[in-house]
């Protein structure tokens, strides 16, 4: 009887370690299991990686890989009704956010890079791109050596500000530098002529051009001056949750799946930013299709 | 609530990135060249609606008329009660309503509309609106456009917050005084010089020194038009660094510095200025 019972309760309690083991070993998905919620945060306005879409619910290429993930998460938890929260972010407040444990993933367009990863954790990269110039047509700027007496904005703290004054330093350019706040005041100094050319991503790029008034007044310029990854952000030292969504990514390289998403948001896309899969991006794909 | 966080106040020391090369650039630099961008633009903008704002203030207390003598003119029939024939040829003009009506609606025009919002049209609207010429200069070959539309902008603003304690400081000298003045023949500059003002900025130190730290800490605004003082630089070093937490940190201490120095000092500065019998903190 005692035996017995004893027996029980070993088993009970061995299958009750079965089931959350996922949870028990990783602290975010332990946290979502206790919410039943996954706080998703997201960018308003990285066309069309995360955006405002017409019905106010954030939307876009980064977004739905997010969505994936949290079915994903619902799967290995065994709990289907697992809400998602949509918390937005700003480049200035993600990184607080993921370190105070609000939100459990990052969608937008964020460079992956070294030094973030001293606080932050990234999936595989799901994007590249890489600084290049937006000018007037007809200003005869191609390179950025072309700019040297010129002004051009460029977005406080983005990794493009770091590549134009990098530049700037090795080739001794002379660009006087209009900081800006953000991609629309960037674009609003080029429009109104306070400077040259405004430097970013050159998807952003296009996406700016595919919004303003004369799309045909501008064109995007140059050589690549960096080179930047964009991966969705996770809590760092979480490898168990890490993998979770490197799993996904994966089979979604690997089945051509990630393919058909790319295609729904760049080419041409709702926004019509018009972009086919870069040789770069594709061979990515394949690298990161990792096998079981 | 978790905190997963690597504390490294090392970064505002040595830019760790280049480890290979050892501090090639220290972030603490970054914070140090902010704060002068935060001082330069808080200070150039008191300058302007410490002046500026004063007289608004003074000219809301303006009530008995002002004339203005204007050579050669006829006098309208329409504006007579404020017009006066002086006789040999000239006419007076009483402009007293024109300059506290212009006072009034600056007051409530630079008042009302958010710092934000002004910062934008100063920087992004003004420009366009102006001729061509004036337009490209104000873009392009204004020495330092960013940090002198903020000065503006920011003075602007505070000169409306001046003048309504400057106003309410006059306001607040009892009737008496001024009859007193006008009584033993001082003229209306006299009166004001002498007599009024005087006593009215004693009164309004406190609320003075509120509007100097507004000024200071509002100049963090700023940043929205492209000057990078304090906050800017703090942002900066943290999308670089990521070490959000330092740079912040770093950032509040200077700001809760500066403004309980300047609190210390106004405090001193309001006791030894007080005038016993009025209200203020240093007649008790």
């Amino acid at each position: 009887m005692l035996k017995k019972l004893l027996l029980s309760t070993v088993a009970i309690a061995f299958v009750a370690t079965i089931q959350p083991a996922e949870a028990a070993e990783s602290r975010v998905l332990k946290r979502i299991k206790e919410r039943g919620v996954v706080n998703m945060g997201h960018r308003e306005s990285s066309v069309p990686f995360a955006y405002i879409g017409k019905d106010g619910k954030p939307i876009g290429y980064s977004m739905d890989i997010c969505n994936m993930y949290v079915d994903k998460i619902r799967k290995v938890l065994k709990m289907p009704n697992i809400k998602v929260k949509h918390v937005p972010v700003t480049s200035q407040t993600r990184i607080a956010l993921m370190a105070n444990g609000t939100i459990d993933m990052e969608c937008g367009s964020t460079t992956n890079n070294l030094t973030r990863q001293k606080q932050v954790a990234y999936l595989a990269v799901t994007f590249i791109t890489g600084t290049k110039l937006a000018s007037k047509k007809g200003s005869g700027i191609k390179e950025v050596e072309d700019l040297n007496g010129k002004a051009i904005s460029l977005s406080q703290g983005t990794t493009n500000e770091k590549a134009i004054k990098r530049i700037m330093r090795e080739k001794g350019l002379k660009i006087k530098i209009v900081p800006v706040k953000d991609h629309p005041q960037g674009w609003l100094a080029l429009e109104t002529d306070r400077v040259d050319a405004y430097a970013t991503d050159d998807v952003l790029l296009y996406g700016l051009i595919s919004k303003s008034k004369n799309p045909d007044q501008f064109q995007v310029t140059g050589r690549f001056l960096s080179y930047d990854p964009y991966g969705i952000m996770v809590p760092q030292d979480d490898s168990k949750y890490q993998r979770l969504g490197n799993v996904l990514l994966a089979d979604l390289m690997r089945s051509g799946e990630m393919q058909k998403i790319y295609d729904k948001w760049f080419n041409p896309g709702p926004t019509g930013i018009n972009m086919p899969i870069s040789d770069t991006l594709r061979v990515a794909y394949e690298i990161q299709a990792l096998p079981h | 609530m978790e905190f997963s966080y690597n504390w490294d106040w090392s970064v505002l020391l040595c830019t760790v990135e280049d480890v290979e090369i050892g501090c090639i650039a220290p972030y603490f630099y970054w914070i140090v060249e902010g704060f002068g961008w935060t001082i330069a633009v808080a200070s150039a903008a008191w300058v302007i609606a410490f002046s500026w704002g004063s007289f608004i203030g003074i000219l809301r207390t303006l009530e008995a008329p002002i004339w203005l003598v204007v050579p050669f003119l006829k006098p309208s029939m329409k504006y007579k009660s404020s017009v006066i024939e002086t006789g040999n040829g000239a006419v007076m003009i009483n402009i007293g309503w024109f300059l506290h009506g212009f006072a009034t609606v600056y007051v409530t025009i630079f008042r009302n509309i958010p710092l934000l919002v002004q910062m934008f049209l100063w920087y992004f609207v003004l420009p366009e609106v102006v001729s061509k010429e004036a337009g490209m200069w104000l873009k392009r070959e204004m020495p330092l456009p960013e940090y002198w539309t903020a000065v503006a902008c920011l003075g602007l603003y505070t000169a409306s917050r001046v003048g309504e304690a400057v106003r309410a400081g006059i306001n607040s000298i009892t009737q008496g005084q001024h009859y007193a003045a006008m009584a033993i023949g001082l003229t209306r500059v006299q009166v004001y010089r002498c007599v009024l003002l005087p006593v009215a900025y004693r009164i309004i130190i406190p609320p003075l020194t509120s509007d100097f730290l507004g000024i200071f800490k509002n100049s963090s605004l700023a940043l929205t038009i492209g000057v990078l003082e304090l906050t800017a630089m703090t942002r900066q070093i943290d999308e670089y660094s990521y070490q959000t937490f330092e740079a912040f940190t770093a950032a509040t201490v200077l700001y809760i510095l500066v403004t309980a120095i300047v609190m210390f000092a106004m405090r001193i500065v309001e006791g030894r200025v007080a005038i016993p019998g009025m209200i203020s903190l240093g007649a008790k």
